[in-house]
């Protein structure tokens, strides 16, 4: 059974403009030791999705539809209450936006020590000292020495690897993190992505890994889903959908990745922009903006069809003749 | 070509302390950290500086140094050839330097509406006086980003990470700057938005002849935006040139190191070599070469005397490998 089985999950904002649907009939599933890697559309839904697994859903977005199971038992529906011992302890969460997780009153060891004993039995000391060991994992240099500094007076990158210390102290069986390495150097990537793994590996933690950086994808997903306005438009492993997508949008997408090896004048884009929400085509979502868009695309709205090692929801790969 | 901005011997420490009292309790010393230590580069009108480096090594502190946001703690810096505190108080040179910052929510102010964040220096600077005409740059600076018109009416909580990093930059464009600051400009955009801002910022460049100061880890990035590449360490520039040279011939060892660590999109699964040992704390530099410790090409030398900068073609390089003809 997989760890983390997401159903049809949708999602909506009532705002004075009508209804939004933000995420729209989401289905995948995270093995034990597993890692999913997300990527996508800015805007495409992938934090809200995390949100929606993690509970912290702000209003006023809110689940319409759908199922989310940790182990078999549903989480989407518990109490805040049970919901907050099973975030931080099963489990646990990296934000996009690393300021808004840290307490800027608070300093950086009392942050960690204070969760560290939420979860594990330990006394101050050995708190402490586990902190350090967490801060000297993701790379903080002088860990000992700077474990009372305040969040301000780490660099950008220096918070953000404090937030993933956060996240993993409790030793949590999940971790959804939402562009943990962005604001870090190639190196200390490299770093956190090797941590990542080996949690993985040896304790089985299961991750579901957001991020905009296809390298970091191709090098630690076990498989990637791809969004795009509120949908997953392809699903499988992760040497196939980087190397041979099939879905247009993610053709368009990792035609877009800047060459390291060459320097062009201009770099490719997908023309135009994603949908607004409230405006959303008719038909396939991606239609404005696809080079091989037909008739039946601009009608019928495809779900996640057998694509070879993929699954993507574009009518190319439909076996059955339309019925338009 | 005249040089937009110009930055000569600059440091910036911060006072960590502990404060007084814990010092007196506990017996801490007071510490000081050199968060940017002796740098000085140049930056010609209409091109592109980059600055690349681990976490921490200070290019943020440089940014907010170039915009006048922090003060130095020696040196001088100059934009147009007058100091930069004297520029920054007249207010047509200072509507002409801007920043995107690297925090994207938190430099945006959550209780206003995005058309009124990105207007925000266009009333301030009284650059456009009209709301129809206030409505129609906002709208035209919200679609050239890859947002709507309509986006406009909306708050930053309302947006996605990478839809609100566009938010502030569109505002940092709307008071049309010819010195824009960017740091970490797309790191929450997915490659495609990605590639269209940045080729936004190279039309601008090409049309307008802005110069920018650039930072980003994504170095695939900085090669495709830079004119000129400066790698930093600890605080200090080790190396900085031509992009194409620095990128084609890096010089100093950690440049090499750095430029190893790239991850790729070929190498599915295969560990990438991480620039190994320890990163030393800012608080506590090493001697000498700050980079000895982990520098393959060490010697005794480089672990008392800190290097001053050698001439390779067009490119600085601070090593004394290199002075001396051994790397
Ligand atoms: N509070 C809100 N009210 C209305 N719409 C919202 C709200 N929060 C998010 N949205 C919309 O929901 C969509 C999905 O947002 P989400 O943050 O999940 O995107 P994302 O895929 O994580 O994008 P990015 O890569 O830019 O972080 C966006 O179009 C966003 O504008
Ligand atoms: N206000 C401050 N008070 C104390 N220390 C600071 C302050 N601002 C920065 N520092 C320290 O200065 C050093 C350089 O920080 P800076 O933000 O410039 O790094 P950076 O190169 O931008 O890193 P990143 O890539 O992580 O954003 C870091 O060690 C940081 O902890
Ligand atoms: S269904 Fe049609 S429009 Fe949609 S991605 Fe496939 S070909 Fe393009
Ligand atoms: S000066 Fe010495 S230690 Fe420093 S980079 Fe050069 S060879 Fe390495
Ligand atoms: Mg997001
Ligand atoms: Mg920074």
């Amino acid at each position: 059974m997989a760890l983390l089985d997401v159903r049809d999950l949708t999602v909506e904002f009532p705002t004075r403009r009508g209804l939004l649907r933000a995420i729209d009939n989401v289905s995948f599933s995270i093995e034990t030791g597993e890692i999913l890697g997300v990527v996508g559309e800015s805007g495409a839904g992938k934090s809200l999705t995390g949100a929606s697994i993690i509970g912290l859903l702000d209003p006023p977005g809110r689940i319409v539809g759908g199922q989310i199971l940790l182990d078999g038992k549903r989480i989407d529906n518990l109490s805040p209450e049970r919901m907050r011992a099973v975030r931080g302890k099963q489990i646990g969460a990296i934000f996009q936006d690393p300021l808004t997780t840290l307490d800027p009153l608070a300093s950086i060891g009392s942050q960690l020590t204070e969760t560290i004993q939420t979860h594990l039995r330990l006394s101050d000391r050995e708190a402490r000292e586990r902190a350090i060991k967490w801060l000297e994992e993701v790379g903080i240099p002088g860990a000992r020495a700077r474990i009372d500094a305040y969040p301000h007076e780490f660099s950008g990158g220096m918070r953000q690897r404090v937030v993933i210390a956060l996240a993993l102290c409790a030793e949590p069986r999940l971790v959804v993190a939402d562009e943990p390495t962005t604001a870090l150097d190639v190196s200390i990537q490299a770093q956190i992505i090797e941590l990542l793994k080996r949690l993985a590996r040896e304790h089985g933690m299961s991750v579901m890994l957001i991020t905009h950086d296809m390298g970091v994808i191709a090098e630690t997903a076990d498989r990637v889903a791809v969004m795009y306005a509120g949908r997953i438009v392809e699903i499988g492993p992760v040497m196939d959908v980087v190397r041979h997508p099939k879905h247009p949008y993610s053709e368009g997408l990792m035609g877009s990745i800047p060459s390291l090896e060459h320097r062009v004048e201009r770099l490719r884009q997908i023309d135009g922009a994603m949908p607004r929400l409230n405006a959303i085509p008719v038909g396939c979502p991606y239609n404005p903006r696809c080079p091989k868009v037909f008739d039946r695309c601009r009608v019928e709205r495809p779900n996640l069809l057998d694509a070879g090692a993929t699954q993507s929801a574009c009518w190319l790969y439909d076996k059955v003749p339309a019925h338009v | 070509m005249s040089d937009v901005l110009e930055a000569a011997h600059v440091s910036r420490y911060f006072d960590v302390s502990k404060p007084w009292l814990q010092r007196v309790l506990t017996g801490g010393r007071r510490a000081v950290l050199r968060a940017v230590d002796d740098v000085s580069f140049a930056i010609p009108k209409a091109t592109t500086l980059s600055l690349v480096g681990e976490s921490g090594c200070g290019k943020s502190t440089v940014a907010r140094l170039a915009v006048g946001l922090y003060e130095p703690t020696a040196g001088s810096i100059r934009f147009e050839g007058q100091p930069l505190s004297a520029a920054r108080a007249q207010a047509s040179l200072r509507r002409r330097m801007n920043m995107i910052f690297q925090d994207p929510y938190a430099s945006l102010n959550p209780r206003w509406r995005v058309r009124d964040i990105v207007a925000e220096p266009l009333r301030a600077f009284k650059i456009l006086n009209s709301p129809r005409e206030i409505t129609a740059r906002v709208g035209e600076l919200l679609t050239q980003v890859g947002l709507s018109p309509a986006d406009g009416e909306k708050f930053p909580h309302e947006f996605s990470g990478g839809q609100r990093q566009r938010v502030s930059i569109a505002r940092a464009l709307s008071s049309t700057p010819d010195f824009l600051v960017c740091d970490e400009p797309t790191s929450a955009l997915d490659v495609s938005v990605q590639a269209q801002i940045l080729n936004l910022m190279r039309d601008l460049q090409q049309r307008l002849g802005l110069t920018y100061l650039f930072i980003s880890h994504n170095l695939a990035v900085v090669r495709h935006m830079s004119d000129r590449l400066g790698v930093m360490y600890l605080g200090r520039i080790v190396e900085i040139g031509p992009g194409e040279d620095v990128f084609r011939t890096p010089r100093h060892p950690y440049t090499r190191l750095l430029l190893d660590a790239i991850p790729d999109l070929e190498m599915v699964g295969k560990p990438r070599t991480p620039v190994g040992g320890e990163v030393p704390s800012p608080l506590a530099p090493p001697p000498g070469c700050p980079f000895h410790p982990r520098c393959p090409l060490a010697n005794d030398r480089c672990r008392v005397e800190r290097p001053d900068y050698t001439v390779a073609r067009d490119t600085l390089v601070a090593c004394h490998a290199v002075e001396e003809g051994r790397s």
